[in-house]
């Protein structure tokens, strides 16, 4: 079986919600519609104080390039423009929304009925998917509309769908995969004819079994399409290393995916482009798993963006008494909030409630040289160098060993048995270098 | 009002700590132990009693009292320098010299540069060839093994498999003629033969280098390379003249190859950070020591051959990095 070749770690799956069908949850109070969901600029808001806004009606307009519009997930009244934090933990501009019933846009066909063909061109999809602000689900929110628009002198030979969740806890694309699976595939052939490629592969890791041997059996019907079962290793999820597992590529440093012909796309990306393009409905609502070792009722549910954390917390059986950190996404790489009040977003994939013996950080000792980190780097990088050259301001030696290139999965201050806050560091330092190249370049 | 920890992810973390590793180490290290006890008896454990306390004695003191800083004597590490250091010298060394040893593996070896993780030079190492060349005739006084012995102090001494081929080839005595004199190959094996308190039984020292493997505290390369370039080197020169040089076999189970190989080479601190890295320290390693043992003064290289490749750590770990994702463009 497949998998990447260099570091990863196992951390323990805890996959509690894997056997809760998603969950529909109805919109109420108020909804904050952050304004930048998205890798890129902000939209800017095209609505004002007052206005009565429906489902699915454009409210923010993403211009430059790389952007995204933002729509109403509710109905009701925009009550106002103002910050909130958001689940960054930042303060940043959203639009406010009292609900008021549930009134969608005639445009949107509601019926679940399946529609495979398609009839547009790969112009014409493209433009679809932009118009409709569908971003990359899978947590960099990058927006889809670029991607799918291969770059003048390249040529895309794969899309990859990426169906591996390699984070702990979270079941979201799992039960999409599983009760999705047949609008999913017709989303993927629609992204295979905006790209022009004649395959696809769907990458599942093997704790998924149902979802490979679902995937498979519908996929038999779609040309081009096939189901490639992982073995279990994180961050298989991350771009560069899914691409590697399945086709053996390797994306340069500092270089995108379509450098060596691929294209990714989450799972819970292609039912979007799906909905999208043959239900003309746009992104307003996303799934998002509910689950911690405490929690009464792990879930998967499938929520208006702009509904506050505090609301899915509520809706899987409240706080349990024990929680000591809630995050914003995966164990591995999510956030940990400072506001329950923050909105969900196009990027939230799941809300973890752990307790404060699960996320421990270890009493900082020396470095004892061990070499795990090295070991467990996916970007073969070394953390405990990157670490120390971060921490002592040495930019260009820390440019120079790419700490560019890290993509923050995590796994050094994972396994570090020393408890070091190598990432930490490392973070700074990334920040700093990337100030440097800018002002460089500038 | 319920507060919660905001932390930069990731915000899991291994079971692994520093001290379930070196204990780890500690508990690997008992076969070994049970093996030097059967045959050098009750003054095998007074001197591994006594180097363990005195090792963590003098890092009580240093840290409590000179540096007054955090106390980490428990963490395990203090604990392996000791069973590593008596491990390394015979076993009716008076024990006034293991204290003395163990002050400077401590001392000199370890708290000097910052302690734990900062050392350039095997601690254990630093204290044995310190008493090597302080205290020759003492260190090179071997106990003749016995079974389930009992003794303490009623030396009958002899000389180990090495400085008997040692000895014998430089009198101009050919290999054939000295075999009789020397243990059987499993013998050797088991550890039945004169050398230092651990260092005899390559048998019990690979069980505990395959836990260590197992628990996945240490990584093959090192060892790998040690063994294999020693077997390799020594075997060159046994095909050139099996009379002069004795064979690659004989070499990798007498001595403190194996010892050195498992436990020594592969001490975190002192050693190369990536895979490859190891593989050449491991090299030099093998090599060195072969040179030692058939063109050097000392019948035995190990100790030195670990020093001198430690040494050269900062320098491997400049020169051979690991492999960068994306580094050559790939498209398979």
């Amino acid at each position: 079986m497949k998998t990447f070749a260099i570091g990863g770690v196992h951390p323990p799956e805890n996959k509690f919600a894997e056997k809760q069908p998603i969950e529909w949850l109805p919109p109420s109070g108020t909804v904050a519609i952050p304004i930048s969901q998205h890798l890129g600029v902000p939209a800017k808001p095209v609505v004002t104080k007052g206005d009565k806004v429906r489902v699915g009606q454009l409210i923010a307009r993403g211009e430059a390039f790389i952007s995204a519009h933002i729509h109403a997930s509710v109905s009701g009244t925009v009550s106002k423009i103002d910050s909130i934090t958001d689940t960054s933990g930042y303060r940043r501009q959203a639009i406010l929304i009292d609900v008021d019933g549930d009134d969608w846009m005639e445009s949107i066909d509601r019926d679940q009925t399946l529609i495979s063909d398609c009839s547009l061109d790969a112009p014409e999809i493209v433009k679809k998917v932009h118009e409709m602000g569908i971003v990359g689900l899978g947590g960099a929110t990058f927006p889809s509309h670029v991607k799918l628009n291969v770059p003048q002198g390249k040529k895309a030979s794969y899309l990859i769908i990426n169906g591996v969740e390699c984070e702990p806890c979270l079941t979201a694309d799992h039960r999409i995969m599983l009760e999705r699976g047949e609008e999913m595939l017709v989303g993927i052939t629609i992204q295979m004819r905006a790209l022009g490629v004649e395959k696809a592969i769907i990458g599942i890791e093997n704790n998924k079994p149902d979802a490979i041997t679902h995937l498979t059996e519908l996929a038999r019907k779609y040309p081009g399409i096939t189901v490639e079962p992982l073995k279990v290793k994180y961050p298989q999820g991350a771009e560069k290393q899914l691409i590697k597992a399945l086709v053996d590529r390797e994306v340069p440093s500092g270089k995108l995916p379509i450098e060596v012909g691929c294209v990714v796309h989450n799972v819970g990306t292609s039912l979007a482009v799906y909905e999208a393009v043959q239900k003309n409905k746009p992104l307003i609502e996303r799934v998002v798993t509910v689950t911690g070792v405490s929690v009464k009722k792990p879930s998967n549910f499938m929520v208006r963006l702009g509904t506050p954390v505090s609301a899915l917390i509520e809706a899987a059986g409240g706080m349990p008494e024990d929680t000591g950190k809630v995050i914003n996404g995966g164990p591995m790489m999510g956030k940990a909030l400072n506001d329950l009040g923050a909105p969900v977003t196009k990027g939230t994939s799941g809300i973890l409630l752990f307790t404060q013996e699960e996320t421990p950080r270890l009493p900082e000792l020396n470095c004892v040289r061990c070499a795990k980190c090295l070991t467990v780097c996916p970007m073969g990088l070394e953390p405990y160098l990157l670490a120390v050259l971060a921490d002592k301001r040495r930019l260009e030696e820390c440019e120079e060993e790419r700490i560019m290139d890290c993509m923050e999965c995590g796994s050094c201050l994972y396994i570090c048995p020393s408890g070091r806050p190598l990432l930490d560091q490392i973070r700074v330092g990334k920040n700093l270098v990337g100030k440097m190249i800018r002002e460089r370049s500038s | 009002m319920r507060l919660l920890t905001v932390s930069g992810s990731p915000h899991l973390h291994t079971d692994q700590s520093v001290s379930k590793i070196m204990y780890g180490v500690v508990f690997s290290l008992i076969p070994a132990m049970l093996v030097s006890f059967y045959f050098f008896g009750l003054a095998a454990i007074l001197v591994t009693l006594t180097a363990v306390v005195s090792c963590m004695a003098f890092e009580f003191v240093i840290q409590k009292y000179l540096i007054k800083g955090p106390l980490t004597i428990f963490d395990g590490s203090a604990i392996i320098t000791g069973v590593l250091l008596a491990f390394n010298v015979p076993a009716n060394l008076p024990l006034g010299l293991v204290v003395i040893g163990s002050a400077v593996a401590i001392g000199m070896g370890k708290m000097t540069f910052g302690g734990l993780g900062k050392n350039p030079f095997n601690p254990a190492l630093v204290g044995r060839v310190f008493m090597m060349i302080s205290f020759p005739v003492q260190m090179t006084t071997y106990p003749e093994p016995t079974a389930f012995s009992t003794r303490l102090t009623d030396v009958v001494t002899g000389p180990t498999p090495l400085t008997l081929v040692k000895d014998g080839v430089s009198r101009g005595v050919g290999i054939s003629e000295l075999m009789p004199q020397l243990p059987e190959y499993t013998q050797l094996m088991m550890g039945n033969m004169g050398g230092s308190v651990g260092e005899v039984s390559a048998i019990a020292l690979i069980l505990g280098g395959l836990y260590m493997l197992f628990r996945r505290i240490i990584s093959w390369h090192i060892p790998v390379a040690f063994l294999g370039s020693a077997a390799i080197f020594a075997g060159i020169f046994w095909l050139v003249d099996p009379q002069v040089y004795v064979d690659p076999v004989f070499h990798l189970f007498t001595g403190g190859l194996m010892l050195g190989a498992l436990y020594m080479a592969t001490d975190y601190a002192t050693s190369p950070m990536s895979r490859w890295g190891m593989i050449i320290f491991g090299v030099g390693c093998g090599l060195l020591t072969i040179i030692i043992r058939l063109f050097g003064a000392y019948p035995e290289g190990v100790a030195f051959s670990i020093l001198i490749m430690n040494a050269f750590v900062p320098l491997i770990n400049r020169a051979f990095k690991p492999k960068r994702f994306g580094e050559e463009v790939k498209n398979g």
